[in-house]
């Protein structure tokens, strides 16, 4: 846990000889806490004092980085158990496994697939992370062989699954260069892939179905000099899994450093149909570092994908688009007007209706903080005042023929105050949803 | 190497609302459902067991709904065309309870009226013994022409009555407590919204054992996220004492998912989004599974599929005890 500022103080010469820049010892240990200024920067300070700032300097989760050939993967850092604490930094890796026992073309097409995969969401791009290759075979060469198909149709990170430390050496031969992971070490074999992880500079993930296990296997880890570990509590069903993940949450914000890693879930491809997409969103939600999907499909990945990067999104900051108004599908001046607000997903739902539809709009978006309308509304964000402002701030009236104004459904309750506020102008209340939009402005609003 | 497992103790705890009464309780249900009575985080068994486990309701729709994905009405066919075929194919898919949804149409293109929506009710509970919400349009006048003839022509039942809005709950709250009725209070994605609410039905002298709260959640993709954190914003405040959080929450995943045009729609949607029937049952059941990770204790699904899928979901959190 990081110290404060008076807690680093104590730490310092407390000679206040300014030779750092600041004026007082306690006035640099203040910035020291803020991270605005380096240790380095005082030259008297004890070696026993730097040592104990650096480990308080260390975050509470270690951040991992698997690299492959072209892309990252990065894992740790959180801080916070809850989002609305502060917000959850990095994004979890989704990766897809491939099993070496499968058949070559097989393969081919997954990896194809997988990597090549590219989804708009709200105007962002969302792809996979890469690939768990799984030495399911056993058999050296066979491994090689498929990381190295794999590596050459695809340059994202990835994952080498297996407990025989030859096979999977066999495998880090192929990935020269590259930060991987290699999974599958646990209680009996953990120390001979300990072994291969420092040789090839690999991240080492650790598999135990207790805390007590977990802790004890990377205390001796660390004490072989491995760094980057990356836990899999190996957990039956949901719950125990959710149980496991939080309490290493909790002892790593609590400083326990033997489980201060990221960790990995798979989620098996068995069970009933569904149960992977169910498994896979828990661990989004609640806390891993790695995804591991035992299949790729689209209507399963887009899903996962949005999730991620919803719970990721950071809370105080809401995706925003910029107040303007917006032609959609060349309107003229006979395009009817439609209002909504800058929170970046009731945007696009409103301008991918319209804009599917092949129907001209010109769209007004009013300036409420990013909210959707009717928070927006709720927080007094979104009202006939602000609509007027925008419309008369972007020149509406100049555009078009017929003064006449949409507004959301949901806040059907200012057309009369947004009628005192545009006395030129007819209101008219619009659907609540988007997704009603093309059938409203082709049956009601003609 | 020996671990001591953190374990929060917190001062107070979720209210426990039974949904519904057999004929010993003065109503004619065959099933009751019990919710809420946490004093620990969802599903953290290893602090505190979980008295009660997240309930499941099937929305229904008093007549065949007209804005309803078509994937939706071919799962149910035939049965959704009548309130009470379709309670009972809820009752047999394995529903725990049953949500009635009104829209501000009756039968054909007439307004709603009270003796339809008397009648709708009066058929669900007729052909399941399943606990039932009833939500009206969501328009003060008509949701109370409607609720409180519902609410007088149920006494005793212990359903639940929806929505109280700030400008309604009086009429609802007072019909629920003179019926032994419960109330679903509803506000906007907001913590002090939702506690305001509570206080001023609390302040009417309803019993703390008759109200389910709705914050409300938007579907994955469409701001999950603001749902999410309020409801475990509401659930720590409610473990920290405050008591006006401290109701069970219910949630509608399920009208809200099949809104998303991710799941709503079958064409003309980009080949990144995949098949379109199981990117819906995906789209509901992960974004009703990520609530009940953030504390629901109601969620209201839609899709039959969805609602094994979310079962099995519950089954797996509740089962488990670590070592």
């Amino acid at each position: 846990m990081a110290l404060a500022g008076i807690q680093i103080y104590k730490l310092l010469p407390q000679t206040n000889c300014k030779e750092c820049g600041f004026p007082t010892c306690l006035a640099f240990a203040m910035k020291l806490a803020a991270k605005q200024v380096e240790l380095d920067a005082c030259p008297y300070v004890t070696e026993d004092s730097k040592k104990q700032l650096a480990e308080s300097a260390m975050p509470p989760i270690r951040l991992v980085t698997l690299k492959g050939k072209a892309g990252e993967a990065r894992a740790g850092n959180e801080v916070v158990l809850f989002r609305h604490e502060k917000k959850f930094f990095n994004r979890p890796g989704i990766f897809i496994r491939v099993a070496d026992t499968a058949a070559d073309e097989e393969i081919a097409v997954t990896v194809g697939a997988a990597s090549s995969y590219a989804v708009d969401y709200v105007g962002m791009k969302l792809g996979l992370d890469g690939f768990a290759v799984e030495a399911a075979s056993g058999d050296k060469a066979r491994l090689a062989a498929v990381v190295g198909a794999v590596r050459a149709a695809t340059g994202l990170p990835l994952i080498l699954v297996g407990r025989d430390p030859e096979v999977l050496a066999a495998g880090l031969e192929k990935l020269p260069g590259e930060a991987p992971l290699l999974m599958g070490a646990d209680g009996s074999n953990w120390e001979a892939v300990a072994d291969l992880a420092l040789k090839h500079g690999a991240a080492l993930g650790l598999s135990g179905a207790s805390l007590e296990e977990l802790a004890e296997m990377a205390v001796k880890a660390q004490e072989k000099g491995v760094e980057d570990l990356v836990l899999h509590p190996a957990a039956e069903g949901l719950g125990a899994s959710l149980a496991l993940n939080t309490q290493i949450r909790r002892l790593a914000l609590k400083n326990f450093r033997p489980l201060g890693y990221p960790t990995i879930s798979f989620t098996s491809g068995g069970g009933p149909a569904g149960r992977d997409a169910v498994a896979a969103a828990q661990a989004v939600c609640k806390y891993a570092g790695f995804v591991v999907l035992d299949r790729f499909a689209p209507e399963l990945v887009y899903p996962l994908l949005v999730l991620r990067e919803n719970i990721y999104t950071d809370p105080q900051k809401p995706i925003q688009v910029q107040p303007a108004i917006y032609e959609i599908n060349n309107p003229g001046p006979a395009a009817p007007v439609l209002v909504t607000t800058n929170f970046s997903i009731t945007y696009f739902s409103v301008a991918n209706e319209v804009e599917g539809a092949g129907l001209p709009a010109w769209l007004v978006v009013t300036d409420a903080e990013g909210m959707s309308v009717l928070t927006a509304w709720a927080a007094g964000k979104f009202d006939a005042a602000s609509i007027a402002k925008a419309v008369k701030g972007f020149g509406v009236a100049a555009k078009v023929d017929q003064k006449l104004i949409v507004i959301p459904g949901h806040t059907a309750v200012l057309s009369g105050e947004l009628e005192e506020e545009l006395p030129d102008w007819t209101i008219r209340v619009g659907p609540r949803e988007a997704v009603d939009l093309p059938r409203y402005m082709k049956e009601v609003l003609v | 190497m020996p671990v001591e497992i953190p374990k929060d103790s917190w001062p107070g705890a979720v209210n426990t609302v039974t949904l519904g009464a057999t004929g010993d309780q003065g109503g004619s249900r065959t099933s009751t459902v019990t919710i809420g009575g946490e004093r620990s985080l969802p599903f953290m068994h290893f602090e505190s067991p979980m008295p009660h486990r997240p309930a499941i309701a099937m929305e229904i729709a008093p007549a065949r709904p007209a804005d309803w994905s078509a994937v939706l009405l071919e799962a149910w066919g035939a049965t959704a065309d009548d309130p009470g075929s379709w309670a009972r194919a809820c009752e047999e898919a394995g529903a725990d309870l049953i949500l009635l949804q009104f829209g501000l149409k009756g039968s054909g293109d007439e307004p709603v009226s009270a003796d339809f929506a008397v009648a709708a009710v009066k058929a669900v509970l007729g052909s399941t013994g399943l606990p039932l919400v009833v939500v009206g349009p969501g328009q003060a006048e008509v949701d109370n022409s409607i609720l409180v003839p519902i609410a007088d022509a149920t006494k005793g039942e212990r359903l639940v009555l929806g929505l109280c809005e700030e400008g309604n709950y009086r009429t609802l709250v007072a019909a629920a407590m003179a019926n032994d009725h419960l109330v679903l209070g509803k506000t906007p994605m907001d913590v002090n919204l939702a506690k305001q609410l509570n206080i001023l039905m609390s302040d009417m002298g309803l019993g703390r054992d008759r109200v389910v709260m709705d914050p409300t959640t938007a579907a994955l993709g469409y701001g999950i996220e603001y749902g999410y954190s309020v409801m475990e914003r509401l659930r720590l405040a409610a473990l920290q004492g405050d008591g006006m959080t401290q109701f069970p929450i219910l949630v509608t995943p399920g009208a809200e998912a099949w809104k998303a045009k991710e799941s709503k729609v079958g064409e003309g949607t980009p080949a990144e989004w995949g098949e379109w029937r199981q990117r819906g049952m995906n789209w509901e059941a992960l974004t009703a599974v990520s609530l009940v990770e953030a504390g629901a204790h109601v969620v209201v699904l839609r899709h039959p599929e969805s609602l094994r899928r979310v079962r099995a979901a519950i089954d797996e959190l509740m089962a488990s005890e670590t070592a």
